[in-house]
């Protein structure tokens, strides 16, 4: 059953209790993939991210440090690796190549894990790394960036040093150095552009073809910034806070385009469909909301009983994903009509109350013709 | 007085007319409904100048009107008083077969369903709120030990209210604030093993706001305080409350956001009551507004119970939820009170 389960879900969600939850939208159901009895706080979810290109695999960093891969198909945790220490901190990301596995802690250790037998690449990208990111056009570059730790972009085919690392914008009015804090990183792979939102409630663009310093800064509510994700066309970007607001930015000025409506509590997994104009939201409020993005209504809203760390979209459409069932459904549906077809039906009663219902509406009718007629005198 | 006379006559003569005009009207309406409902559409705008239904605002006299009102108001009355009459005497005459008396419709049992209402079974739940912060308590690791402070330089009533809730909660102790920055307090507050810190904030001398910080890891809330009620303000109050620990009562905590905060005040407390007190403190929630009220009981047959109000009163509203100690610039919000998003509907309650 749980494969059948596994496959619907269109939404994944990680936990701060460990769960990992697939979410059936046009069902409105949820379904948890784990033991309940053997729930623990250290294997609260931090990350969550694919595995392969047809979406069968959902890898999951929990704080423990290990990395455990979920089969979609299946339904079950098929491989669990020890990926990190306690010490190192949370994973701020991870990602996948053609054959390896790459993860990033909070200490700012990232490691390559190619596939057996092959030495592990390790690099420091310094302390205090809030978000690892992984170019999706060019699998083998990643950007890093966190707490007084600027953005840098890794070519992981060199890891010696970085190819790019963001220079800090110029001291404010008072001639003071402005602080670095990173919260989350996408890439524009269209443009090769970079985006960030930070701490300080602001969102940078980054053009490393360019400049070292941003080309475009904003500004967004007065609370930190805490998680960002690029809808379809890359023309604009979505940004949630602390307090829970989320709004679409314009790309071309830097403008708020609108805010999402009906979030309670701090945002901390953004996700905007790749192809539809969705995006999905969740955060401490334990809620997982998917809004529309052209007119930012709220199209599901599904309560998930524990705190949110991470959300997952599927390319896939939303609703596509039942189309089996439904099918199956639909060939009872006309197995029983069959059954009724079959019947006899009895008439007579219902035939005269319908002639005598008929009557009575052609006296109303004419009734009105002829209040209609004396209107028009 | 003839300058006050002339117009009273005219208005009396115009609402005399007003009332001919009216019973003209009626007859008219009678003529109508004798040449059957057909024509109303054309025989309105003829009339226009006459209001098809009479009503009292259309009254220009004062005196009149509210006349008319009263006499409106009165029959309303007697026509109200003859059903119930009439519905209590049927009442009578079915004995028990009458039906049962509907319930009258509050806004409290009119509630939108809220879906994270918490089922007491569900394990997920029940896991996540064993795991939380407040385990250590309900798992009897920890004594509650709280610290009262107020905003910088308290005047009035805050200080006694924070001199009265000490002696509410055990083992509180109060605090000058001395200026000093919440963020370096909580620090040193950890470090001497307190597990709450609790600050008033007051305006213009009176206390409205209450920021109840769980320590050494949060959650803390952040309450506005109204009708703050001390214990020299309180009609029929009973002796000075004992050292004793008091029982709580947590009423109407419904939702997974209540059970937090239901949870938060447990913890204020210490566990085990000393029933020899006879002390019992309330935390009410009625409409996402949380009522305090300290009492002492006494049992005094079997059936009968008194109690005394020991004081003091207020009335607490959730503003914010925030995870971990106080941080309002970069802490991550669990629930914050949006008020024009979330108040769209009267029925809707968020604890």
């Amino acid at each position: 059953m749980a494969c059948v389960k596994s496959q619907q879900c269109s939404v994944w969600v990680g936990t701060e209790t460990g769960i990992l939850k697939g979410v059936c939208v046009s069902r409105k159901q949820v379904y948890n993939f784990c033991e309940m009895r053997s729930l623990t706080r250290d294997e609260e979810i931090c990350t969550i991210t694919w595995g392969d290109e047809h979406e069968t695999e959902v890898l999951i960093g929990s704080v423990n440090g290990r990395v455990k891969t979920f089969s979609t198909e299946k339904g079950i945790f098929t491989e669990s690796r020890e990926c990190a220490d306690l010490t190192h901190g949370r994973f701020t990301g991870i990602a996948v190549t053609d054959r390896s596995l790459i993860t990033c802690v909070e200490s700012g250790l990232l490691k390559v894990w190619p596939e057996a037998g092959k030495e592990t690449v390790e690099i420091n990208v310094g302390g205090g790394v809030c978000r690892m990111k992984q170019n999706q056009s060019e699998h083998h570059r990643v950007a890093t960036g966190g707490k007084e730790n600027p953005l840098k972009v890794w070519d992981l085919q060199r890891p010696d040093t970085p190819i790019f690392i963001a220079k800090n914008v110029a001291n404010d009015w008072l001639d003071l150095r402005v602080p670095v804090w990173v919260r989350d990183i996408a890439f524009l792979t269209h443009s090769n552009k970079i985006i960030t939102c930070t701490g300080h409630h602001q969102v940078r663009v980054y053009d490393p073809s360019c400049q070292r310093r941003p080309v475009l800064e904003s500004k967004f509510g007065e609370v930190p910034l805490t998680a960002l994700s690029v809808p379809s066309g890359e023309n604009s970007v979505v940004v949630g806070n602390t307090h829970g607001q989320i709004a679409i930015l314009d790309l071309r000025k830097g403008l708020v385009r609108g805010c999402m409506k009906g979030v309670a509590g701090s945002v901390r997994g953004l996700q905007c469909h790749p192809s539809l104009p969705l995006v999905a939201s969740c955060g401490l409020d334990r809620f997982l909301r998917i809004h529309n993005l052209q007119d930012r209504t709220i199209m599901h809203k599904v309560y998930m009983k524990s705190r949110l760390n991470c959300v997952l979209l599927s390319s896939k459409d939303l609703q596509q994903c039942v189309t089996d069932e439904d099918k199956q459904l639909e060939e009872i549906k006309t197995e029983v009509d069959e059954v009724w077809d079959a019947m006899e039906t009895v008439t007579e009663k219902s035939n005269k109350r319908a002639a005598q219902d008929e009557q009575e509406v052609q006296e109303v009718t004419e009734k009105d013709k002829k209040k209609n007629k004396r209107t028009k005198e | 007085m003839d300058f006050v006379e002339v117009p009273v006559s005219e208005d009396a003569s115009c609402g005399n007319t007003k009332v001919k005009k009216q019973k003209n009207g009626k007859k008219r309406r009678e003529k109508k409904t004798e040449n059957i409902p057909e024509e109303p559409q054309t025989a309105e705008p003829t009339d226009s100048s006459l209001p098809p239904t009479f009503s009292i605002s259309d009254i220009k006299n004062k005196q009149r009107r509210h006349l008319m009102f009263m006499k409106l108001k009165q029959e309303k009355r007697k026509q109200k008083l003859q059903l119930r009459k009439k519905r209590k005497q049927e009442r009578e005459a079915l004995g028990d077969k009458a039906p049962p008396k509907e319930v009258p419709k509050t806004i409290e049992n009119q509630r939108i369903y809220d879906e994270t209402t918490v089922d007491p079974e569900d394990e997920e739940v029940a896991f996540d709120e064993g795991t939380d912060e407040f385990s250590a308590y309900f798992n009897k690791l920890v004594n509650p030990k709280v610290l009262i402070t107020t905003s910088d330089r308290p005047r009035g009533r805050t200080v006694r209210f924070c001199e009265q809730l000490a002696t509410v909660i055990p083992n509180a102790h109060v605090y000058y604030r001395k200026g000093l920055a919440l963020k370096r307090i909580i620090p040193q507050c950890v470090s001497r093993d307190f597990t709450y810190l609790m600050v008033i904030n007051e305006d213009r001398k009176v206390p409205n706001g209450l920021v109840l910080c769980h320590l050494p890891d949060g959650p803390t809330a952040h309450f506005k305080v109204s009708s703050v009620r001390l214990r020299k303000e309180m009609k029929r109050k009973g002796k000075d409350p004992t050292d004793h620990y008091p029982e709580i009562i947590l009423n109407n905590f419904t939702t997974r956001l209540g059970h937090s905060i239901g949870r938060m005040f447990a913890a204020l407390f210490p566990q085990e009551p000393q029933f020899v007190g006879r002390q019992v403190a309330t935390f009410h929630n009625q409409r996402d507004f949380i009522f305090f009220r300290f009492h002492r009981y006494i049992f005094r047959n079997e059936k009968k119970v008194g109690i005394q109000e020991l004081g003091p009163r207020f009335t607490l509203k959730l503003r914010s939820l925030q995870k971990g100690t106080f941080d309002s610039k970069f802490g991550e919000y669990e629930w914050v009170h949006k008020r024009h998003e979330m108040d769209s509907s009267r029925r809707k309650f968020h604890l």
